[in-house]
């Protein structure tokens, strides 16, 4: 963003205060494009042919420093790059790191046809959503264009995921393109020495492309500046990932480099996203499970430093959960709140002998018990208490969470336990065993103290529920 | 046009495009340009001149776009042809990449020494210096004088672990003395962290006086520098951190922790008496961090050199957001100038084994994907933890997997450049047989 202040933007907004955006004001909206949690076209005058030469105008001054690239269509288009600052504290940073899964294109078919499908499959619940895989990458290691071509069509048959087509060879290239072109795939890669036929082809088919200088930012820098004079601005740099060593430390520098250049000095031909290839730990000739282990640590490093798309070998789960959650960790929006509303939540459809559980309102302890409760069909209710965003062994230790602020908390939603139970019983956490005693006194009702972690509710409830029940 | 362009207008306009030079030609009212071309046309110069010219010809034209002209309609399809593809070079045109260092890294953090030999009244084999940083870590602008350490824990009872990690264990849980040689001689520990978690009223409420002969006994077992935490209890914690400062006076340990929920004054105290560095404790809030330093320096005189900072490290899903944007904001703080929070920083990073997908034998949710085999994913937990905290700023790590502490290292001492591994041919991964 080349502007910083609600006031600039507001010079070119309609400035009538019409509202239609939701926002009282055009200060009020100019402030939310500021920090990117409005867009411009969110303001729907300023769309009239009569603010055209405005809304140009402020578009490009409101354009994120790093580039963004949307490779694929539809549904399923993955967007990398959209970054503004150098760490996430200073804002947020957007568009999290595209993961590319590879199949190659001497793969039985039946194989190629697994791998697909468990790429596309593989999820995995967080905090009120799925954790996915994003885009596979197909390579060609035959050297063959009519091998590539029908195994690019063997994974689009299987899979609507975008696609990187991934070879050297202009001529593999193309027979990918002739195939798949219209779901608008990333081609891996141009090089110093491929470029022109690479470029024939974006040009010929409208495609982003990537572009691999290993180790060499001139290069690098050289490739990007010949084809933004071509007029290509969907671009994807390489600067190569060497998987150990000195050479490891000079990639990671590469990455810090080039990301301080777009956005703190604003070089326009480096200010693309950057894709790092953690695939490369299985080039140092480990076993799977050491390989598999050093590509979930090269690309946690770059999740962390500047890395926008990644391509990635090993689909272990032990590889996948930890590179899927560091991102996310990274990508996660530390401007939004953490807490969900703090009341009591139906689950399922509880009745008068459904238990009454305790839990907090921080967003990831809430949707942790939410989702253990509802996948195990559990009906039940259950009390997001208001601890301030904080887990149940923080609350319990800082006095967030006492049997009086338990207490409290039922009675502020009015929730009645003779008339919405037959069994006038609480169940605390086990990290709020503490508690037992305290909540007793404080509401003069049964309290259980139940298991330390919610994925043994289902256990526990086996052994104590209803109360009194007797093994 | 419908409307008249004036030249400084245009200036503007060219700017908003990030056009940086126009080299070799002027352009003059009514939009004409005059190329110099007095040098005589060689193809090259030709070519860069039409170059040029087509440059500005595609501005122009996005110019009239601007002005709601109607460009596209008026070229049709040959707008289409000719604005994006201009011309494909003939070669590659050269360029430089350069990139500045960063000059608001002015202040360094500073250097702590934990251990003490025999010269400086200790008997440890050798020190282990933390800090001294002048810029975030593995960052080329500046060489990190010191790489990261790991510092292995145990414990002064049998506790509850993961299995993953008692397997590791289990020969020496009696024995906190067998444990600190274990994790020094087979898992290569740079350090060693007694937990004295008996002493808590709740669990064994051992005395502070047994507690420091267990002190005493790894002091023997070892000789690399150690950490000595207490339990946790915020009212017996003081008592039993001074007693095992007294017996283990002149070694140079880390007490672990002076915190903002306990009376702080006496750990600084027993610090400043028996030669100790303090590990200041608090809970993910960067102000609070100031603010138990400060009272440590101003208030108990703890001097700079004798502090460390754990700012609490939360495990990979389960808040190490907040952890590690943390530590990142510290140490760019101090880095800028803020001497407050200018310290070498230390993590738990054994919590990540607190996550369930470190322990668990599978998902608790039947939506989820196949977890896959626990004993793998437990240690990368903690790996992944640890790492994204390295990237952050942080020096010390206390750590549990003897498999996780040497992935740690390897990459840890990797980008801090003090590992030399074979080059790796990238150039054509693409056609890697895997």
């Amino acid at each position: 963003m080349k502007i910083n202040s609600p006031l600039e933007v507001y010079k070119y907004l309609p400035q009538t205060n019409c509202g239609d955006c939701g926002e009282a004001t055009c200060m009020a909206f100019g402030s939310h494009v500021i920090d990117r949690s409005l867009k411009l076209e969110d303001c729907t005058p300023l769309l009239e042919d009569k603010y055209k030469k405005k809304y140009l105008e402020l578009s490009e001054l409101m354009a994120p420093e790093i580039r963004e690239v949307t490779i694929g269509v539809g549904e399923y288009a993955v967007t990398v790059g959209g970054d503004d600052v150098m760490y996430r504290h200073q804002l947020t940073f957007f568009d999290q790191p595209g993961f590319a899964l590879d199949v190659w294109d001497t793969m039985p078919e039946a194989e190629l046809v697994e791998r697909v499908t468990f790429i596309r499959d593989f999820k995995k619940f967080y905090v009120g959503r799925f954790l996915k895989l994003d885009m596979i990458a197909v390579r060609s290691t035959s050297g063959d264009p009519g091998k590539f071509r029908d195994a690019v069509s063997k994974v689009m048959e299987n899979t609507e995921l975008p696609l990187i087509l991934c070879s050297l060879d202009p001529e593999v290239l193309k027979a990918g393109l002739e195939v798949a072109a219209e779901r608008r795939p990333l081609l891996y890669a141009a090089t110093k020495d491929n470029w022109q036929a690479v470029a024939d082809l974006v040009l010929e088919y409208d495609v982003p492309t990537v572009l691999f200088a290993p180790d060499d930012l001139d290069t690098l820098k050289s490739l990007a500046s010949t084809f933004l004079e071509m007029g290509r601005q969907d671009l994807i740099l390489d600067p190569g990932t060497n998987p150990q060593g000195n050479m490891l430390r000079e990639s990671f520098e590469n990455f810090l480099k080039l990301r301080r250049a777009g956005i703190k000095e604003g070089q326009r031909e480096v200010a693309f996203p950057l894709m790092s290839v953690p695939m490369t730990a299985y080039l140092t000739g480990g076993d799977a499970v050491s390989s598999s282990y050093w590509e979930t640590v090269l690309a946690t490093v770059f999740s962390v430093r500047y890395g926008d798309i990644m391509i990635l070998h090993s689909i272990e789960p032990f590889a996948l959960l930890p590179e899927m959650h560091i991102r996310d960790t990274i990508y996660t929006d530390p401007r939004t709140p953490v807490k969900v509303d703090s009341k009591v939540y139906e689950v399922g459809s509880p009745g008068k002998d459904s238990p009454v559980i305790v839990t907090t309102n921080f967003a990831l302890t809430y949707y942790t018990v939410e989702s253990d409760l509802a996948s195990s069909g559990i009906d039940c209710y259950l009390l997001a208490a208001d601890t301030d965003g904080l887990g149940v062994e923080a609350a319990v230790a800082g006095g967030q969470l006492t049997g009086q602020k338990i207490n409290d908390e039922f009675k502020k939603v009015d929730f009645d336990f003779s008339e919405k139970t037959g069994h006038n019983t609480i169940i605390l956490p086990g990290l709020g065993a503490r508690l037992q005693g305290d909540l007793e006194d404080a509401t003069g009702l049964n309290v259980l103290v139940g298991p330390q972690d919610s994925g043994q509710i289902p256990p526990w409830m086996e052994k104590n529920w209803p109360p009194g029940k007797k093994e | 046009m419908s409307k008249k362009i004036k030249l400084s207008e245009l200036g503007s306009l060219f700017n908003g495009m990030d056009v940086e030079a126009l080299e070799g030609v002027t352009i003059e009212g009514d939009i004409e340009l005059e190329m110099d071309a007095s040098g005589g046309l060689n193809p090259q110069l030709a070519y860069m001149l039409g170059h040029e010219t087509a440059q500005i010809a595609q501005h122009l034209i996005n110019i009239s776009r601007l002005m709601g002209y109607p460009v596209d309609q008026l070229f049709g399809s040959m707008a289409q042809a000719t604005v994006p593809g201009v011309a494909k070079p003939h070669e590659l045109l050269r360029s430089k990449f350069e990139v500045a260092r960063m000059d608001e890294w002015k202040n360094p953090i500073q250097e702590v020494v934990l251990g003490a030999t025999s010269a400086d009244g200790g008997s440890r084999g050798r020190t282990i210096t933390l800090g001294g940083e002048n810029a975030l870590p593995y960052y080329f602008d500046s060489p990190m004088p010191h790489r990261n350490y790991v510092t292995m824990d145990i414990f002064d009872m049998p506790i509850g672990m993961a299995k993953a990690v008692k397997v590791n264990y289990e020969d020496v849980i009696e024995s906190p003395a067998e444990w600190a040689k274990k994790v020094v001689k087979d898992f290569n520990a740079d350090m060693v962290t007694i937990h004295l978690i008996s002493t808590d009223p709740n669990i064994k409420d051992t005395s502070a006086k047994e507690a420091a002969e267990t002190v005493a006994d790894v002091l023997q077992a070892v000789d690399v520098p150690i950490v000595i935490g207490g339990s946790g209890n915020p009212d017996k914690d003081p008592e039993v951190l001074e007693k095992a400062a007294e017996v283990a006076e002149g070694e140079r340990v880390l007490l672990a922790s002076a915190s903002l929920n306990l009376d702080y004054e006496r750990i600084a105290k027993a610090a400043n008496q028996y030669g100790h560095v303090v590990l200041s404790w608090t809970q993910l809030e960067i102000n609070a961090q100031k603010e138990l330093n400060r009272k440590l320096m101003k208030q108990c005189g703890v001097k700079r050199e004798d502090i460390i900072m754990d700012p609490t490290t939360a495990a990979l899903g389960y808040g190490l957001d907040y952890a590690y944007t943390n530590m990142e904001r510290i140490r760019l703080a101090g880095l800028n100038g803020d001497d407050e929070l200018a310290f070498p920083m230390s993590s738990g990073t054994t919590n990540a084994w607190g996550a369930r997908e470190s322990w668990m034998v599978k998902s608790p949710l039947k939506e989820d994907s196949n977890w896959g085999p626990r004993e793998y994913r437990g240690p990368i937990w903690e790996i992944v933890t640890g790492l994204a905290l390295a990237l952050a700023g942080n020096d010390l790590f206390m750590m549990m997997h003897p498999g996780a502490v040497a992935v740690l290292k390897e990459i840890t001492q990797s980008l801090h450049g003090s590992l030399e591994r074979d080059t790796v041919d990238i150039s054509n991964w693409v056609t890697a047989e895997v």
